[in-house]
């Protein structure tokens, strides 16, 4: 009995020493976290920015009947991008659009991602505008605030606050998405333990590792938007 | 002070005005009452253009204001509105509330709408509740400062909107002192409201709307509760007093 314990220990050392230390190959899984972790934030911050224009265009469509054109661009932009997976996208974009351009391959994943999440952070950021109530858009121009005025001082403080739990879960969801990035050969984390695990022929431990390592870069994300979330909940309190 | 000159507003196929014409002077205090959907409130929007007519003419201090190439921010400073249900901004204290306005539009600097503000709530009993948000205030409470975050913009006129129709009956009573404190002041007011003691009390002109038409018109508002003429201006008041 004690000598199959320590017998299983003993493989799992080795194992563990095929897997991550034999010829440096832990490099390949903090290689790939720095790549993962520069897509997403990159991906991120287009996502958001895009995401949050196209709402406003498609709010201020709705609201005022004005940017027609705009509006129409961004309801195709959407039906494209959510009709479509990630990972075609990711492909389209690369083998295709800068197929004869030099580029940084991860600038390549940060576009992709970015234009994706966009897609769906606009909508995040559509619901919580529409869902503050008119009321509030008319108090604010019974006052003699202009549109952009009432929409900046009074709606979106609200409607942030609002979506933040939805923003949330889009960035996890980014996160996790990036995974796809080994499609067009691009080194990130989920692909780092694929290389580790072609060189060993063991599936468990590289892959395990990458799991965790996910995990636990969500936890941290969640950790973060909770913090935000209960800071900008304090007007709330009655 | 504004003129409403055959002013019609539809929905659609709905005809919610019809043709109303009528005057309102600089210190009236003039309450529009009837029954539910007679489109007294959507006569009311109309004035500041939270709807917009679908035709006539509305002026105010003698510029009309329902064109396209009026600048409808800046007569809106000059007319104040309170709602039904308040519309207070809950992400911000009662405070920045009140000077949001102000300092936005750069009509006054953060100091001095603070110092006005805070002038203002102490009036009303409040000035405790400025570093306050909106939830942690009862219904009477948030309808006051919305009274006075429309004051703190120094306007010509107020525009009520079934001002106490959201609020508990006990805290009716608060709101209808601060606007009669407001009427002695000499402010100009139009308001909306079933309170037909207030209006016995407060107004100097009785607008009795039903089905998009002023059925009757009164400067005499004791008259009109204890002697109306229009037969459905009795029926209405038969039911409410």
């Amino acid at each position: 009995m004690l000598d199959s314990i320590a017998a299983w220990f003993v493989d799992f050392g080795n194992s563990f020493y095929d897997n991550f230390i034999k010829d440096y190959r832990w490099k390949y899984l903090t290689t790939g976290l720095t790549n993962t972790l520069l897509i997403t934030l990159g991906a991120l911050i287009l996502g958001v920015v895009l995401g949050f224009l196209i709402a406003l265009v498609r709010t201020t469509h709705d609201k005022t009947g004005n940017l027609k054109f705009l509006n129409a661009i961004a309801k195709l932009y959407l039906t494209v991008i959510r009709g479509t997976p990630v990972v075609v996208q990711l492909m389209i974009i690369y083998f295709v659009i800068f197929a004869a351009v030099d580029i940084n391959i991860i600038l390549v994943a940060i576009i992709a991602f970015g234009l994706n999440s966009a897609a769906y952070v606009a909508e995040i950021f559509r619901s919580g505008i529409m869902s503050i109530d008119p009321g509030q858009m008319e108090a604010g121009r019974s006052l003699g605030l202009n549109y952009t005025q009432t929409t900046w001082k009074i709606i979106m403080p609200q409607a942030v606050k609002n979506v933040l739990p939805a923003l949330g879960n889009e960035m996890i969801t980014l996160l996790k998405e990036t995974s796809v990035a080994g499609y067009i050969g691009l080194q990130d984390l989920t692909k780092g333990g694929d290389i580790i695990r072609s060189r060993t022929y063991e599936a468990f431990l590289p892959l395990i590792a990458v799991a965790v390592v996910y995990l636990v870069l969500v936890l941290i994300l969640q950790a973060g938007v909770t913090c935000l979330e209960r800071r900008l909940r304090q007007s709330d309190r009655n | 002070m504004i003129e409403i000159n055959g002013l019609t507003k539809s929905f659609g196929s709905l005809e919610v005005l019809k043709n109303i014409t009528t005057t309102i002077n600089k210190g009236d205090k003039v309450v529009v009452i009837g029954p539910s959907g007679s489109g007294k409130s959507t006569f009311l929007r109309c004035l500041n253009l939270l709807e917009t007519p679908t035709s006539g003419e509305i002026w105010f201090e003698g510029e009309q204001i329902n064109t396209p190439k009026c600048d409808i921010d800046r007569l809106r400073r000059k007319m104040g509105m309170v709602f039904q249900h308040f519309n207070l901004f809950p992400h911000l204290t009662i405070l920045q509330n009140i000077t949001l306005a102000p300092t936005t539009l750069k009509l006054q600097s953060k100091a001095e709408a603070e110092e006005k503000a805070m002038t203002l709530l102490g009036r009303i009993g409040l000035a405790d509740k400025a570093k306050a948000y909106p939830a942690m205030l009862s219904g009477g409470q948030k309808q006051r400062i919305a009274i006075v975050r429309a004051l703190a913009m120094n306007p010509d006129v107020m525009l009520f909107d079934e001002p106490t129709s959201a609020l508990d009956p006990e805290m009716v009573g608060e709101v209808l002192q601060l606007m009669k404190d407001l009427a002695d002041d000499g402010m100009t007011m139009v308001c909306v409201t079933h309170e037909m003691g207030f209006a016995k009390e407060v107004a100097n002109r009785v607008l009795f709307m039903d089905e998009g038409i002023i059925m009757e018109e009164s400067d005499n508002p004791a008259d009109f509760f204890s002697n109306p003429q229009n037969p459905r201006a009795k029926e209405f008041l038969s039911k409410v007093l």
